[in-house]
């Protein structure tokens, strides 16, 4: 039989596919980090946190209103959206002028300030979120078990990241917001609210860690731990595809998701590190990421 | 603007030629309350305000006069204290020279990483860094002599020079003492120096260093290299106070922390990053007990830094004083 | 600044002061993780778990006056380190309680010889605290990972689980709890098949599952703890791989954990401890006071520090000062403890109590009738069997 350095090639396969679907959580949330720092400038560290948010706000809306998976897809990315733009509005737009740095630290103590809350309510053990009943139970592929939800996972970033990207890049909106970042007080002058636009913006960013974080709910459990270990990985992820760029982002996103499953295979101790090893090697060669366009 | 022009080279002239009066007596002064200090507080918890008064003051000279964020220094404060560590506990070296070891394994590792990353700037500059650092980290976690999680433990205190023993809390204070003081006024004397003039040139305006003749990367890597330096040294003493050497002194939570104290003594100033470590030290110390709220209170801080206190601690002293502080 | 000094000499003064008079002084310090991973399994719950002993001592009426003190070390050996120096230099403490996280624990049980205080760990696993590293001054209470390895490794080869896959948190606990079971397995007569070293932590378990699926070991072994054990059994269910024959055994697994994953993921899962709330009238009678106060039901590692606790008073009391934390810990290897969660307790020459481990098993959603309703108890392991056989060096009752 055919093997590649010792691995059967299902067992490859398989690997594969657990990549790509790791690498779709990468994608919904480079590409929320993407958006906001393509346009906005900042870099939102607390994007790790607000993804934690969207997963405790599915459980609560279970738990406190009874409503379920489908309608909390829909809800949760909303009331974390809303949360942000409450953010954008008290505390960001008054850094808009300063170092990239400002904003950078502020998320960080934002994130600190989500994170702490949720510990002390809801502790550390984290809570469960059952996956729903439609998408419960799995295809036998041959070569793996693939469960239904993973499969949904994929399909739904592949759908939100599409949708992001049209929107952004191919439509009038797109180019609004695209024309306000290059030059805002021109485009100001055109009759366009760019206040509003720059905190529409970083409310959709932010609503796409919280609809990642609905998405993760059902198959990791619902900590307030979850979004730091994530959110440097989701760092490497953007700067690797090149900062603010949408396409670098997905596309970055899901590739790293397939290494890193690859890793886990040859050299399972080195996961953890391959995405900085890429980074770093990245940044020398190629210093404005994979994709980004020079500075 | 010619005015300006003229306060600043006045201001320099000064520098160069010696230490402001208001800057001696306040070292004086520091120097003073430290000697008296372990007798009025528990030691080692005022050794560790020093250790990471060095550390920020060391990332300052990064950030406050070269103008480059590193979001790494972990990686040398932490590296260093490895090094030192196993340099006392099995190759069993005198802790003066246990502590040189891991300032010198700083220094190199800061001469690598520093000659890959300083043809990137802002962001990307930080984000390598970063890189490097995780690369540490790991090697930190999957070393042999590294110890794990565990870290290296009970690394012994040693007899400093072969003679005087350091078992005892003081004497390992005046130890510590004459270390990160040492530290800090030889980062004063590099600030000060016409090389330090030449780095604030930089900072300022760096095509126009470049079109004074300036080779701007030497400068750039010769001061990444003495803050890695500077860093280690910090943490190689930190090792030897706590007899220990951990994760926790390489994760990336530690690059964020050092930003902290930096930014809230007040980036760019000489006292800052001293005010900003005891200030978070402390807190970490006395808030200990509050349990998981010690990370809700530290990002009010940080969140509240950022938008009304910009200038940091000393930084709005000095402009309430209208001197450089 | 005078005012600590003002009190750290008070402090002191009444610790050397007290043998002279008939009071006793005692000063606890609970030290363990109250924000992190093991904050549910120790942290606010030790506290109340060891207020509960000195209250049930009636320390006050044997004219021991006891203060607790409490702090979080964050898993981390050098915060831990720095908090249980102060505690021991300044505050006056005598003996340090719970402390989780093995390489927190290794450190603290140094400090805690150097200043010749008491350490009653519960929280911590690792065997090295009564062997490698073993010091006169430390007490190990609850479990260790060799227990651990006996009691769910043992079990489930005999019941014919004879091939083995590991997924090892890469850190030295995981190995070491890893290398535990291994040797138990062999022992028992079957075999590993394969091993995985998982980054930690670790949130996706996925591609490491599907290597132990691909493996065709009977049985999974989780080395890892908290939250990722937590994850490894979710995705282990999701992925159809214990519905298709293979066991999984968590080795390091709490009720609180069990607790949060619910019976409908959890179910059949086999697992060791040396406490459960529901095993008889007086650990229910207990429990209840416990979940009065506390709101959660009780872990073993919180039950311990109350008999712990327990026990370190009686010693002090029996000494008559607890300012020799030598001669306290000493005491406590010689007298014989009857405790109402633990049974027979007897500590060892090297600082481990000996005491019966359980073997449970989850209860299915049908047993499960309420919402701590979740262990069937299969079969109790005698102290001297479930622990490791004492190292010479480590017999501090013959130097």
């Amino acid at each position: 039989m055919f093997e590649l350095l010792g691995i059967p090639p299902q067992v490859l396969l398989g690997q594969l596919l657990l990549g790509l679907i790791n690498g779709s959580f990468y994608a919904v949330l480079s590409l929320g980090l993407a958006v906001i720092f393509g346009l906005l400038n900042i870099i939102n560290f607390a994007h790790g946190a607000l993804y934690m948010a969207g997963a405790f706000v599915a459980w609560m809306l279970l738990n406190y209103l009874g409503i379920g998976y489908w309608p909390a897809l829909i809800l949760a990315p909303l009331i974390v959206g809303a949360f942000g733009i409450v953010l954008e509005r008290t505390m960001l737009s008054r850094l808009y002028h300063l170092d990239h740095l400002y904003s950078l630290l502020l998320t960080f103590g934002l994130a600190l300030i989500i994170q702490g809350l949720f510990r002390n309510y809801y502790g550390i053990s984290g809570l469960p979120y059952q996956i729903p009943a439609a998408l419960s139970g799995g295809q036998n592929l041959g070569f793996m078990f693939l469960p239904n939800y993973r499969a949904w996972v994929v399909v739904a970033s592949v759908i939100v990241c599409f949708g992001t990207w049209f929107i952004i890049e191919k439509t009038r909106l797109g180019a609004y917001l695209r024309a306000a970042t290059e030059n805002p007080v021109l485009v100001g002058a055109f009759g366009v609210n760019v206040p509003l636009m720059i905190m529409l913006t970083y409310g959709f960013g932010v609503a796409l860690a919280g609809f990642a974080g609905v998405l993760a709910a059902p198959i990791y459990s619902v900590n307030p731990n979850m979004g730091e270990q994530l959110i440097i990985v989701v760092f490497a992820v953007v700067v690797i595809g090149g900062m603010g760029s949408i396409m670098g982002a997905i596309v970055t996103g899901y590739m790293l998701g397939i290494i890193e499953g690859l890793t886990r295979v040859f050299y399972p101790e080195g996961s953890a590190v391959v995405i900085f090893i890429i980074m770093a090697i990245v940044l020398l060669i190629k210093p404005d990421g994979l994709f980004g366009r020079p500075a | 603007m010619a005015m300006a022009d003229k306060t600043t080279e006045a201001v320099a002239v000064a520098q160069t030629t010696g230490m402001p009066r208001l800057h001696k007596i306040i070292f004086s002064v520091l120097l003073a309350a430290l000697i008296v200090l372990p007798f009025v507080v528990y030691p080692i918890f005022a050794m560790k305000v020093m250790c990471f008064a060095l550390f920020a003051a060391a990332f300052n000279l990064l950030l406050g006069f070269g103008g480059l964020l590193s979001f790494g220094h972990a990686a040398y404060f932490g590296g260093a204290s490895y090094i030192a560590a196993h340099a006392a506990k099995v190759w069993g070296l005198t802790p003066e020279l246990a502590v040189l070891t891991g300032t010198a394994a700083a220094a190199v590792l800061g001469l690598v990483i520093g000659a890959l990353s300083i043809r990137r700037q802002g962001i990307y500059f930080a984000m390598v860094t970063l890189a490097f650092a995780q690369m540490v980290y790991f090697v930190a976690l999957q070393a042999e002599f590294t110890g794990g999680e565990d870290g290296i433990q009970s690394v012994p205190r040693g007899d400093l020079f072969g003679l005087i023993s350091l078992e005892g809390n003081i004497a390992l204070y005046f130890f510590v003492l004459t270390l990160t003081f040492g530290g800090i006024l030889l980062l004063y004397r590099i600030v000060h120096s016409p090389f330090g003039q030449v780095l604030k040139a930089i900072r300022e305006n760096e095509p126009r260093a470049i079109s004074l003749g300036y080779d701007v990367n030497r400068y750039k890597l010769i001061v990444f290299t003495l803050s890695a330096t500077m860093a280690g040294l910090a943490g190689a003493t930190k090792s030897q106070v706590f007899q220990l050497a951990s994760l926790t002194d390489v994760h990336w939570s530690m690059s964020g922390e050092v930003v902290l104290m930096t930014l809230l003594g007040g980036m760019g100033t000489i006292f800052g990053p001293l005010v900003g470590a005891g200030i978070i030290v402390t807190m970490q110390n006395y808030l200990a007990t509050f349990g998981a709220w010690v990370t809700v209170i530290q990002g009010v801080i940080f969140v509240l830094g950022v938008l009304l206190f910009r200038e940091g601690v000393v930084g709005v002293l000095a402009r309430w004083l209208k001197k450089p502080l | 600044m005078i005012k600590k000094l003002a009190i750290s000499t008070a402090a002191m003064a009444a610790v050397i002061g007290a043998p002279a008079l008939a009071d006793i002084t005692v000063k606890l310090g609970v030290l363990n993780d109250r924000s992190g991973v093991y904050a549910d399994l120790s942290g606010e719950g030790s506290v109340v778990a060891a207020r509960m002993a000195v209250e049930d001592f009636k320390a006050k009426d044997k004219g021991i006056t006891v203060d607790i003190i409490s702090a979080d070390h964050q898993n981390k050996p050098d915060i831990g380190s720095n908090i249980a120096r102060q505690w021991y230099d300044v505050d006056g403490v005598n003996a340090i309680l719970d402390v989780p996280t093995s390489s927190v624990a290794l450190a603290v049980a140094d400090i805690t010889a150097e200043k010749n205080g008491v350490l009653i760990d519960s929280g911590a696993g690792s065997t090295a605290l009564t062997r490698e590293q073993c010091r006169p001054t430390t007490i190990h209470w609850t479990y260790d990972t060799a227990a651990l390895a006996n009691g769910t490794g043992a079990a489930m080869t005999k019941a014919g689980g004879k091939k083995w896959f590991f997924l090892t948190a890469d850190y030295a606990f995981g190995h070491s709890l890893e290398e535990n079971t291994a040797t138990v397995v062999k022992a028992n007569g079957g075999e590993v098949v394969g091993t995985v070293n998982v980054p930690f932590p670790a949130t996706d378990f996925s591609s490491f599952l599907l290597q132990a699926q691909g493996s065709g070991a009977n049985v999974i072994g989780l080395a890892n703890a908290g939250g990722d054990t937590v994850n490894a059994i979710k995705q282990a269910a999701e992925f159809g791989i214990t519905q298709a024959g293979q066991k999984l055994a968590a080795l390091l697994f709490f009720v609180t954990d069990v607790h949060a994953l619910g019976p409908q993921t959890a179910q059949g899962l086999s697992l060791t401890e040396a406490f459960y709330w529901d095993q008889n009238d007086a650990t229910r009678a207990w429990s209840k006071r416990f979940m009065d106060t506390h709101g959660a039901q009780p872990t073993m590692v919180q039950a311990g520090v109350y008999s712990g606790t327990m026990a370190y008073l009686a010693a002090v009391e029996a000494v008559g000062s607890a300012a020799d934390g030598k001669a306290v810990a000493a005491k406590m290897k010689e007298m014989d403890f009857d405790d109402p969660l633990f049974g027979k307790v007897k500590v060892r020459g090297d600082g481990r109590a000996i005491h019966d481990m359980y073997l449970f098993e989850v209860k299915t959603p049908d047993q499960s009738k309420g919402e701590w309703d979740l262990y069937n108890q299969i079969s109790s392991i005698s102290g001297e069997d479930a622990f490791l056989p004492m190292l010479d060096e480590c017999d501090f009752t013959k130097k």
